[in-house]
């Protein structure tokens, strides 16, 4: 039953991760119809940024958890800052291109970002502080969940409820979900369609730039190519839920983490990724639009 | 009010208007007919800064708008309802009705606009909680013309508002132009296909020909000009 209970929360951090990855693609799409390749590589540069600025604070002394705090925050504002420049200069320009154009463009600039990073920070792992504090109430389960899993949960969770409140209720968030659905028409209500596309590529980012940082200092290290496998993993999430759906990418990022998870402590850890990928396959097979995803129906 | 100055719009390299001169004056009902592919709706599109003119001016109460971003544009109180209506079909009734609202800040007179409406289409109401695109074609419509009265357009653009509606729902949402027009004072810039309806309750009208005015008369006139009866009203 531990180990049943390890492997559930051991899928729950995996799927947490993937989610708040997941979102930045499943948003993107849904506003422009962009796979929005270079996404992970956001993600990747916010970890980075999180271990210069947690190296720093170290050094000048600081305790952890002011650490951990104000590393997250610039994690935030460098990769939204990388989310929002990225759109303006690879995406917006090719915005009434073809389809195609703009996918490679997203290609090329995932490129560009890894080799920039790889330039700058060497190809080698490097070492990631354990940010987070124990915690002693959870001493007693120290062999099913970390303290870091903890974390990981409870920050995932409050980004869905301030996401969810944000898309729902504010003014900018009814205007997101106009723009998905039509954008002319969401510029003849007085829009102003490109300020809602930066948006959600901010709001994209900055979810991803807490994935980073909460991974990082969950797995201890990282490297260039982390954004790599971990955008790939969260794009599958995101059209394993239905891609351009909110609750969708959420939902296909947690059922993700599980069946790689159980996956791998029932059967083996050596084919985790094939059988994440199989079961892409088959849900597409099954069920093309994804899990929570629509259909297109239009009424003339 | 409203000036076109010899307006050219191009769609890649198709000219879809070849030099448009329009005046709409405030408080008229002005309409555009022609037929399929005439280019009514790419005028449209231009004012509302969607296609924007490759050359010549759009004035609105004498300032320029052909350069600006269609958003800027709607602020300056020119508002359309769209061809097919539009509707956002995902969200409810109430919030396309507020997105209608979106840039507005006067929350006490937003209100009373909203009960204007539902007096004006009780049915709205009704389905405030509703999916837009659950309602039928004639509701459909009620709601886009409601959505662009919640902005208080000085100017409202109509692109065939009857398209594909029964003719009773035709007539009730032609009832509904008139009075919006000697009500609020509102400016209407009515593109319409049935020719016949638009020029009866309109005050002057344009005839349109692949991206050319070819006549501009008053709404009478054209009603008996031989051409015009001939061309769009069948007799």
């Amino acid at each position: 039953m531990d180990y049943f209970l390890e492997l559930f929360l051991g899928g729950l951090t995996r799927g947490s991760i993937y989610a708040l990855i997941a979102l930045g693609y499943t948003m993107v799409y849904g506003i422009i119809e962009l796979i929005n390749f270079a996404h992970g590589e956001i993600y990747m540069i916010g970890a980075f940024t999180a271990l210069i600025v947690a190296g720093v604070l170290t050094l000048m002394g600081w305790n952890e958890i002011a650490i951990l705090v104000i590393a997250s925050i610039v994690a935030v504002i460098y990769s939204s800052a990388y989310g929002f420049t990225i759109e303006k200069i690879a995406y917006k320009p090719i915005r009434k291109a073809p389809r195609l154009s703009a996918l490679i463009s997203a290609i090329g600039m995932s490129m560009f970002l890894q080799n920039y990073v790889l330039l700058a920070q060497t190809s080698d792992f490097l070492p990631f502080p354990s940010l987070i504090p124990q915690f002693e109430f959870l001493e007693p389960y120290a062999h099913i969940i970390r303290p870091s899993e903890l974390v990981i949960y409870t920050v995932t969770a409050s980004v869905m409820v301030a996401l969810t409140i944000m898309i729902k209720f504010t003014s900018i968030g009814k205007a997101m979900r106009a723009t998905s659905q039509d954008k002319t028409m969401a510029a003849l209500v007085g829009i102003d369609v490109d300020r809602v596309i930066s948006v959600t590529f901010i709001v994209g980012s900055a979810t991803a730039a807490i994935g980073g940082v909460l991974i990082a200092s969950h797995i201890g290290q990282i490297n260039f190519y982390i954004g790599f496998i971990a955008g790939i993993k969260a794009f599958v999430a995101a059209v394993l839920g239905g891609i351009g759906s909110i609750p969708g990418a959420v939902l296909g990022a947690l059922v993700l983490g599980w069946t790689e998870s159980f996956f791998t402590g029932y059967v083996s850890s050596d084919y985790e990724d094939v059988f994440a990928f199989v079961f892409l396959v088959f849900i597409l097979i099954f069920r093309p639009a994804g899990i929570l995803g629509r259909s297109e129906a239009e009424k003339v | 009010m409203l000036e076109l100055k010899n307006v050219n719009t191009y769609y890649g390299n198709i000219r879809a208007l070849k030099g448009i001169d329009l005046k709409v004056e405030e408080g008229e009902i002005i309409t555009l007919i022609g037929a399929n592919g005439a280019g009514k709706t790419t005028t449209l599109m231009s004012i509302c800064g969607i296609a924007p003119p490759r050359s010549g001016e759009i004035l609105f109460l004498g300032k320029p708008i052909h350069d600006m971003k269609p958003d800027k544009i709607v602020s300056l109180g020119i508002c359309q309802v769209p061809e097919g209506r539009r509707i956002f079909p995902y969200l409810s009734v109430m919030e396309n009705l507020d997105l209608g609202a979106y840039l507005r800040r006067d929350k006490g007179k937003i209100k009373k606009d909203l009960d204007y409406i539902f007096e004006l289409f009780p049915i709205l109401a009704e389905r405030r909680h509703q999916a837009g695109g659950t309602l039928s074609g004639g509701e459909q419509q009620m709601l886009a013309i409601s959505r662009s009265l919640m902005a208080r357009p000085r100017l409202l653009l109509m692109d065939e508002p009857s398209l594909g509606l029964a003719p009773l729902v035709v007539k009730r949402i032609f009832e509904i132009i008139a009075k919006i027009n000697s009500e609020n004072r509102t400016t209407i810039f009515l593109v319409e296909q049935n020719a016949n309806l638009a020029l009866k309750i309109a005050h002057r009208g344009y005839v349109m020909e692949t991206g050319k005015i070819t006549l501009a008369d008053s709404a009478d006139r054209l009603l008996n000009n031989e051409e015009v009866r001939k061309a769009y009203l069948g007799i």
